[in-house]
């Protein structure tokens, strides 16, 4: 069971991630140089938070093209599972792995904070651990966060559970007030139709330990490893 | 060579913060005729020798994989001849 998590130039939640998933979950996990080509040898994938290739243009918009993404693609369409985490979600959306796309925050600024999060669906790979319509805490830092899609889009997405994490308050009631950012429908993050694929903006990999106040973000790592665990026991053949 | 302009705006009835802000300043500053801002971006390239029509065409190519994200942006390109 081996995680990558994925390196673009200018990334910066990635060892964070290979940090949680070695030391808290002893999970074995490898950075992998957005040169690569291949993703042969990973049974999932984390593109982390960070600012790659600065945002120049549009956040992810560069890195989308980056030579791993190829296989990220190829990985995804065979029902390999991604995760993408704030820049990454952003990657995943320039990518068209996920729909919608990213705006700046409402307020224009950038956003460093702990928000709380209702769990819409707790039946993906990456929130099977959680129960539905509890509320977590964990932090965003992003600028552009505010997450659009076209009203078509949109109700595809509520209509076939796609909305996975929604900004709340602490009592788990979706309010205008306790959307960070302007998001569309509070919309914190959201999955493929196939589900292999969650996009989210906060970050988990930054409160899934005791040491920092707040576990919260384990949901994420225990869904995902448990999910790999389970699918290696039933004997199916990890991909690549 | 081919000089080519591209502007990126946002899509109508997109969110746009920042050309809300700058509105804002500039009705605060007295300019109250102003109705609407937009902001985007504006981008400069020089092409090498090749024909008008591939020009643009391979220009549009270029706006809808990476210069815009034609879910939230619009653009517009201008193609210049020069020496």
């Amino acid at each position: 069971m081996r995680v990558g998590v994925i390196v673009f130039p200018g990334s910066n939640c990635d060892h964070d991630c290979a940090h949680v998933l070695r030391e808290v979950f002893k999970a074995e996990a490898a950075l992998v140089w957005h040169k690569e080509t291949s993703l042969r040898g990973y049974d999932a994938v984390i593109l982390p938070g960070g600012f790659s290739y600065g945002d120049y243009l549009r956040a992810g918009a560069i890195a989308r093209f980056s030579p791993v993404m190829r296989a990220v693609e190829g990985f995804a369409r065979e029902g390999g599972l991604v995760l993408g985490i704030c820049n990454g979600f952003q990657t995943l959306l320039e990518a068209r792995l996920l729909p919608g796309a990213m705006v700046r925050n409402r307020s224009l600024q950038f956003i460093c904070e702990d928000v709380h999060l209702r769990l819409e669906n707790a039946t993906t790979a990456f929130t099977r651990a959680g129960q539905p319509g509890r509320v977590y805490r964990m932090p965003i830092a992003h600028a552009e966060g505010c997450y659009i899609a076209d009203p078509v889009t949109l109700r595809t997405l509520e209509d076939t559970g796609q909305v996975v994490f929604r900004y709340c308050t602490p009592e788990g009631e979706v309010t205008e007030a306790a959307n960070p950012n302007g998001s569309l429908g509070n919309i914190a993050g959201v999955c493929s139709r196939a589900g292999n694929v969650l996009g989210m903006m906060p970050h988990p990999e930054r409160c899934a330990e005791v040491v920092l106040g707040n576990e919260d973000g384990r949901l994420i790592f225990e869904s995902l490893l448990g999910r790999l665990a389970a699918t290696s026991v039933a004997g199916v053949t990890a991909r690549r | 060579m081919v000089i080519a302009r591209v502007y990126v705006t946002p899509k109508k009835g997109v969110l746009d913060p920042q050309g809300k802000a700058v509105l804002q300043a500039l009705q605060a500053l007295g300019y109250g005729e102003v109705e609407e801002v937009r902001v985007g971006k504006f981008m400069e390239l020089r092409l090498g020798e090749l024909p008008e029509a591939e020009a643009r065409s391979r220009l549009a190519e270029m706006c809808e994989k990476l210069l815009a994200n034609p879910l939230i942006e619009d653009y517009r390109v201008e193609v210049e001849r020069a020496r």
